[in-house]
């Protein structure tokens, strides 16, 4: 079982206090984009062996948004963070790097 | 004749025995009733039970089997060298035949004595390629059953195929048939990085149906039902088929408007199905609930010729017959990259080594957005666990397959009475093969309202498997960026019944580049907006 820790109200929920809403930090594309970039955005995924970063919603609690650091082989947490942002924060960064030598975050290749 | 048989102490007693004729049957029905430690001294020569551990290694076994009676069982067997060789490969075993070999046959076993080292003709390796039959069990049942061979073999890699699969499930086996069987490609490897048919074929709780709404779906998944209505006879290998009928329960208005739009799709798709009220429900499964309160039966959509068929059995059945068209099964060798040259693919790197292709068909469930990646092309998959649980061994109790995809939930009984139970799969990206607590939970709180004596069943087992999600539900069998890369993915919670169909549209994409079977379920409908919207139709996992 999924235990994750809301970083809007502090509480550690189990996965079925919270619905998953998919990887996280996904640039959206709307009207004017290239039907090659919209179809991006609407269906292809990352789906990785090894570190994800997911968007749930802890519906059964205080409903707000959250963005999780997970480990899909492992299921390894390496932490929660809020949903306004547009890419994991260093801490984040960092904690995976201790736990995944040779892992980068996506943008800073 | 056990008396007297075990009183036996000397050879020569045997010879006497052998020149009276008139004691043949006797003899014959003898050595039917021995017990395993005298026939082995029968066999053997000795005439005495020898010690438990003495000279009954399986070599042995092979050598003192008369030849007389391999040859006309090995004969249909023969690895064909052509084509039309293949086709035909009917069991010739002569009612004539048996009545000459027979005796030889049992003369043979009680006095060819078993030399140490003496060498094995080659044949007795092919007899796993035999065919098997009632009588090739009686006739194994005179060497104690030890005759039988290998289902496939497990060769060492070679440097190329024309063909190489990756994925031994059900997918893979079943496209690597076909292209041997309707296309006469024969030059093919699956390479399996664990056990064959230890993926998702291995964990499905083997429902079978084809009452899908759009008409794509319908006509391959209607492909597939069909082809196992023969595919024991096909393979030669029981899959243990049983059509028994599904029902798919209506617990909400919603679904019975649902439903009977289906069966009317159905009706004019040409697959049998049919909207049922609750009393009929009720009639074809006793030990259903159907009043509720919290989840009333309203109704089913029923496909009497839906059914179950054995998950191993398909994977081992299509595995046996592409090892005897001289496919290799490669398994524990798993596919680590993806070489291309030019915009088409080359070949792929492997934990056993490299192995070039000609083509290259991606047939693996969970992995396919990884090994995608090797490609360098993404999939509109993402690969979530979905779980099942099954329970002691009762009685028959059900003799249907009960689908409650409101409360996500449904329910068979296996040949072993262990009622099968699965629930709906999870919302998040998972490569773990490991099932939740809370899902068994889930699925069996809704379950037990609506058949409320499983409440006092004992759950014996439970476990995971990762399936492949795409954006619309349904599969993708399609060319990719990569020239003669070919992607066979996307079933998700439901694939296992649509392994026949989806080897046999698969293998003739692979082999001719197009597929009417496959046409719709193409790449590039995510692009285009042309989804076979199952999700929303159906709404259904599995
Ligand atoms: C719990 C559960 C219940 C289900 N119930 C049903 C049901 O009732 N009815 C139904 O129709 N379907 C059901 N399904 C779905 C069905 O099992 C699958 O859709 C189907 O078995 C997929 O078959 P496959 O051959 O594509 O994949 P798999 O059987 O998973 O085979 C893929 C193979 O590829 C191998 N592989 C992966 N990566 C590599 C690599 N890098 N190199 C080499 N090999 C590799 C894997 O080891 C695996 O053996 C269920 C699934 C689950 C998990
Ligand atoms: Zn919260």
């Amino acid at each position: 079982m999924l235990i994750l820790t809301c970083p809007c109200c502090g509480i550690r929920c189990d996965e079925t206090e919270l619905a998953p809403g998919g990887e996280a930090h996904l640039k959206r594309f709307g009207p004017g984009s290239s039907d090659e970039e919209f179809e991006d955005y609407l269906f292809m995924r990352a789906n990785p062996m090894g570190v994800h970063f997911e968007r749930w919603l802890h519906v059964y609690g205080c409903g707000k948004w959250f963005h999780a650091a997970r480990n899909t082989v492992t299921l390894e947490v390496y932490g929660t963070y809020p949903a306004q942002v547009h890419a994991p924060p260093q801490e984040i960064r960092d904690m995976i790097s201790t736990r995944v030598p040779g892992w980068r975050w996506k943008d800073d290749s | 004749m056990r008396g007297a048989l075990s009183g036996l102490s000397s050879t020569s007693w045997i010879s006497t025995f052998l020149k009276r004729p008139g004691r043949w049957k006797t003899a014959c029905r003898g050595v039917l009733s021995v017990s395993h430690s005298q026939a082995r001294a029968l066999v053997a020569g000795s005439g005495s039970v020898p010690p438990a551990g003495s000279n009954f290694r399986s070599g042995a076994r092979r050598e003192c089997l008369p030849e007389a009676l391999l040859v006309p069982w090995t004969s249909s067997v023969r690895f064909p060298s052509t084509r039309s060789d293949r086709e035909d490969c009917p069991p010739r075993l002569p009612v004539s035949r048996i009545c000459v070999l027979l005796p030889l046959a049992v003369r043979r076993l009680i006095w060819k004595p078993v030399r140490e080292g003496e060498s094995t003709p080659p044949r007795c390796e092919l007899q796993n390629m035999g065919h098997y039959s009632a009588l090739a069990v009686a006739m194994e049942a005179f060497r104690e059953h030890r005759g039988w061979k290998r289902v496939w073999r497990s060769p060492e890699p070679r440097r190329r195929y024309d063909v190489i699969i990756v994925g031994a499930g059900g997918h893979g086996l079943a496209t690597a048939y076909y292209l041997g069987k309707n296309h006469g490609i024969t030059n093919v490897a699956v390479l399996e990085k664990g056990w064959l048919g230890g993926g998702n074929t291995g964990r499905n709780t083997t429902i079978i149906r084809s009452n899908y709404l759009q008409d794509a779906s319908a006509a391959i998944y209607e492909k597939a039902r069909a082809l196992y209505e023969t595919l024991s006879q096909d393979l030669n290998y029981n899959v243990m088929f049983s059509p028994r009928g599904v029902l798919m329960l209506a617990q909400t208005e919603h679904e019975v408007r649902g439903y009977r739009r289906t069966a009317h799709a159905n009706a004019l798709q040409g697959v049998e199905t049919e909207f049922i009220e609750p009393g009929r429900v009720k009639e074809l499964c006793p030990i259903i609930e159907v009043r509720g309160p919290r989840y009333p039966v309203l109704g089913a959509l029923w496909q009497p010729r839906g059914g179950t068929a054995r998950h191993d059995a398909v994977a081992w059945g299509y595995a046996r017959r592409c090892s005897q068209m001289g496919m290799d099964i490669i398994q524990k060798c798993e596919v680590t990259g993806i070489r291309t040259a030019g915009g088409e693919v080359s070949g792929v790197a492997t934990t056993r080594g490299d192995i070039d292709c000609g083509k290259l068909g991606i047939v693996v469930a969970g992995h396919s957005g990884h090994l995608a990646n090797m490609a360098g092309f993404r999939l509109p998959v993402e690969s979530v666990a979905l779980q099942a649980l099954v329970s002691e061994p009762i009685k028959p109790c059900m003799d249907v397959v009960v689908m409650a995809n409101t409360v996500h939930g449904y329910m068979s009984q296996s040949d072993k009475g262990e009622m099968v139970i699965g629930g709906g799969a999870d919302g998040f990206v998972n490569y773990t093969q490991r099932g939740s607590f809370s899902h068994i939970e889930e699925t069996v709180r809704a379950l037990v309202e609506t058949f409320p004596m499983i409440s006092r069943l004992k759950m014996l087992r439970h476990w995971g498997g990762i399936v492949d999600m795409t954006g619309d539900r349904s599969p993708i069998l399609s060319r990719t960026p990569v020239g003669n890369l070919f992607m066979n993915c996307g079933w998700g919670t439901g694939g296992f019944k649509s392994i026949p169909g989806s080897g046999w549209g698969f293998a003739e994409l692979m082999a001719k580049g197009e597929s009417p079977l496959c046409a719709e379920f193409g790449l590039d409908r995510f692009r285009e907006g042309r989804f076979i919207d199952e999700s929303v139709a159906a709404g259904v996992a599995h």
